[in-house]
């Protein structure tokens, strides 16, 4: 029974892999081998066959001129020539009469084919047995019963063949232990990676988000994956720390006002009050359960607008004319507040969007400016201005209050920050991360900065081509 | 005014019904899609209060097969989903007005009235008379006791509602709704300096005053004289 280790290792792609290319390697070998050998084997039997062909019919023409005595004194002349051919002259009873050959297998004289074949001989210069030497023949049948043999020698062709085909054998071997090693190598060290990875993983999801997985530095493929996964984690951590805080966040920030509800009824409920009592505590009690459905509108807005539209189609909206209607509407109250409100543009400002949610982080705007100018030591003074450049369009509200300093501007758009100073406001400090997250959704962004004195915030749109339409 | 709500939460239900018979309407109940649709197919509705998400039948498909049947009574949707797309989806469907939960029963009253209102034919007049003001829609022209009255053109429009629902209380969200087309709630009340505005110019120099306002609920137009 194999061990779970080594099965697992068989299950890796890296196997299966290897198998099918081992398995195609060795097709292909085996038919390029059979290939090879056998063009060698006709080119080589082709040129033997020549030479003995060339032979024969010199031989016939000595023949035709002195008959078999005179065969048999060239066949012994030639026979003595270095490199030659295998020439036989046999009687009626196979004794040799002249050649160079000792001994054939006797059956080959006895039915004489001309047809070549191959057979195992002896030459005259060896003693004893058929050696390995084999030759490729013809043999002919001669007026009174003798018989001709005139061959080649073909061990030495048949060695070499033998040699080739042994040593393919031997690479093909070699290839197939390599393939096995390396496959081996490579299943090893990527399980290795990939166990390391899973058991990062498991201790991610056993709740330790700070886990990461590692990175050789080798910049493979392992490494990117991992850099994407160490991303995606990073992201992941970020969004658990941040509805960590949003839910930290919502319990002070709806459990106060709720308190407060529930110690003020309590307290009215304790003893004997009249009417007018219960009337003020319930309309206090109504104001407060306002306030939470604001916020709580508010929260649901901003995740709304941070999870991405949700299949609202984007018009083409005119921020011009949008940040006019804010004004407009905004315009009698300020009055009445003693603040000078006021309104420019450099013309139409296409943007794509929608017109609702931009009016409402707009009217946020000049609600938390008119809030803030108060406090400043001027006479409140808060612009609406609308610039519409080449890719983007500005949107910016800037009043002359307190302002925000420097080191706080970036956590003022963080949900329910409230800074230090305005905590006396009313309002539940959701205002401006509503603008980001509207922002956010537009692909914009708010930027908050010095109007000295004051604070000036621009909500920075990317512009759409077409001039907008809208009214 | 007779009144059906389709709603489940029984005591909201209740509370709701309740309060409509106090407010001196007609209210019968269904506490499911099913059983809100044939009451409502029996018909003589003024106005139909239809929460969202009902059992049974959910109220989107209610509004639907009554609309497929050409029953055009008017229907107010709550729903606690109350996102933009919400309100599109629940107007398409057939509503007449949306109302995110939670809501002040004030606004739901002041808009059923409304909705109820709108069943008359009081769209194709062309001029609104409440007492002796007097507002002509095709000219933009008003005036008062005879007196030509210049209003800028988001006054005209905001009294222009304000006289078509005379008689009516309107909140200041259905203002803001109505007149401005903003469905959210601003922090600062700004509709009421717009209202202050405008009584300034219609109201003042004269005898008795036209714009009402109602206590916690938000104004109407009516000559008590």
């Amino acid at each position: 029974m194999a061990s779970p280790a080594r099965l697992r290792l068989f299950r890796t792609t890296a196997f299966r892999l290897s198998a099918i290319f081992l398995a195609v390697f060795s097709i292909f070998s085996t038919l390029m081998i059979g290939y090879i050998v056998k063009s060698t084997m006709e080119l080589l039997e082709g040129q033997t066959l020549e030479a003995v062909g060339r032979e024969l019919d010199e031989l016939a023409a000595q023949y035709q001129l002195g008959g078999i005595v005179r065969l048999a004194r060239v066949v012994d002349l030639r026979s003595q020539q270095p490199g030659a051919s295998l020439y036989l002259i046999a009687d009626p009873d196979g004794a040799k009469v002249a050649g160079n050959v000792a001994f054939v297998p006797s059956a080959i004289l006895d039915n004489p084919r001309p047809e070549p074949q191959t057979v195992p001989y002896r030459g005259a210069e060896e003693t004893g047995g058929f050696g390995r030497r084999v030759a490729l023949v013809r043999v002919f049948e001669l007026p009174a019963g003798y018989r001709l043999l005139v061959g080649r020698d073909v061990s030495e062709r048949n060695q070499l063949i033998e040699i080739t085909i042994r040593a393919l054998l031997v690479t093909m071997g070699l290839m197939v232990v390599l393939g096995l090693a390396s496959w081996l190598f490579v299943s090893h060290r990527v399980l290795k990676r990939i166990d390391s990875m899973a058991a990062t993983s498991r201790r991610i999801i056993a709740g330790d988000l700070t886990g990461r997985l590692e990175v050789t530095g080798t910049g493979d493929e392992f490494d990117r994956l991992a850099e994407s996964l160490n991303t995606m984690l990073e992201r992941i951590e970020r969004l658990m720390e941040g509805l960590k805080e949003v839910s930290d966040n919502i319990a002070h920030d709806l459990k106060t006002p709720l308190t407060r509800m529930r110690t003020r009824v309590e307290a009215v409920l304790s003893g004997a009050r009249d009417e007018h009592e219960y009337r003020d505590a319930l309309q206090a009690t109504i104001d407060d359960a306002d306030q939470l459905i604001r916020t709580f509108d508010a929260l649901l807005m901003i995740a709304r607008a941070e999870a991405g539209s949700s299949g609202t189609a984007f018009s083409t909206v005119d921020v011009t004319s949008v940040a006019e209607d804010v004004f407009e509407l905004y315009e009698p109250l300020s009055e009445e507040a003693g603040a000078e409100l006021t309104f420019t543009a450099n013309g139409p400002a296409p943007v794509a969007g929608i017109r609702e949610l931009l009016a409402q982080a707009l009217a946020n705007l000049v609600d938390n400016a008119l809030k803030y100018a108060e406090e400043g030591a001027e006479k409140p003074r808060v612009t609406i201005s609308v610039e519409r450049e080449a890719d983007v369009v500005r949107l910016a509200v800037a009043d002359n209050g307190p302002g925000i300093p420097p080191e706080d501007r970036a956590r003022a758009t963080e949900r329910f920050v409230r800074l230090e100073k305005s905590r006396s406001k009313p309002g539940a400090g959701l205002g401006l991360s509503l603008v980001a997250a509207v922002a956010r959704l537009h692909h914009g962004a708010l930027s908050l900065e010095a109007n000295g004195p004051g604070l000036r915030a621009v909500l920075i749109l990317p512009a759409a081509k077409e001039i907008a339409n809208a009214a | 005014m007779r009144i059906l709500v389709v709603e489940d939460d029984q005591e909201a239900l209740a509370y709701l019904v309740k309060a409509l018979r106090e407010a001196g309407h007609v209210a019968d109940q269904a506490m499911d899609g099913e059983a809100g649709l044939e009451l409502a197919s029996g018909g003589g509705y003024d106005v139909l209060i239809v929460d969202r998400m009902l059992p049974k039948r959910d109220g989107l498909s209610l509004i639907a097969s009554l609309r497929k049947e050409g029953d055009r009574t008017p229907v107010l949707i709550l729903s606690a989903l109350g996102h933009v797309d919400d309100r599109v989806t629940g107007l398409r469907a057939g509503g007449d007005d949306y109302l995110p939960k939670p809501y002040a029963f004030s606004e739901l009253l002041a808009r059923a009235e409304v909705l109820a209102r709108r069943a008359t034919p009081q769209e194709s007049e062309t001029i609104y008379r409440v007492g002796d003001l007097e507002l002509d829609r095709l000219a933009r022209t008003v005036t008062r006791g005879g007196k030509a009255i210049l209003l800028q053109p988001r006054e005209f429009r905001l009294l222009e509602y304000l006289m078509k629902n005379a008689g009516t209380v309107v909140t200041r969200t259905m203002l803001l709704e109505n007149v401005w087309d903003y469905h959210f709630d601003p922090q600062t009340n700004v509709i009421d300096v717009h209202v202050s505005r405008l009584r300034a110019k219609i109201d003042k120099d004269f005898d008795r005053p036209l714009l009402h306002t109602v206590r916690g609920a938000g104004y109407v137009m009516r000559d008590d004289g």
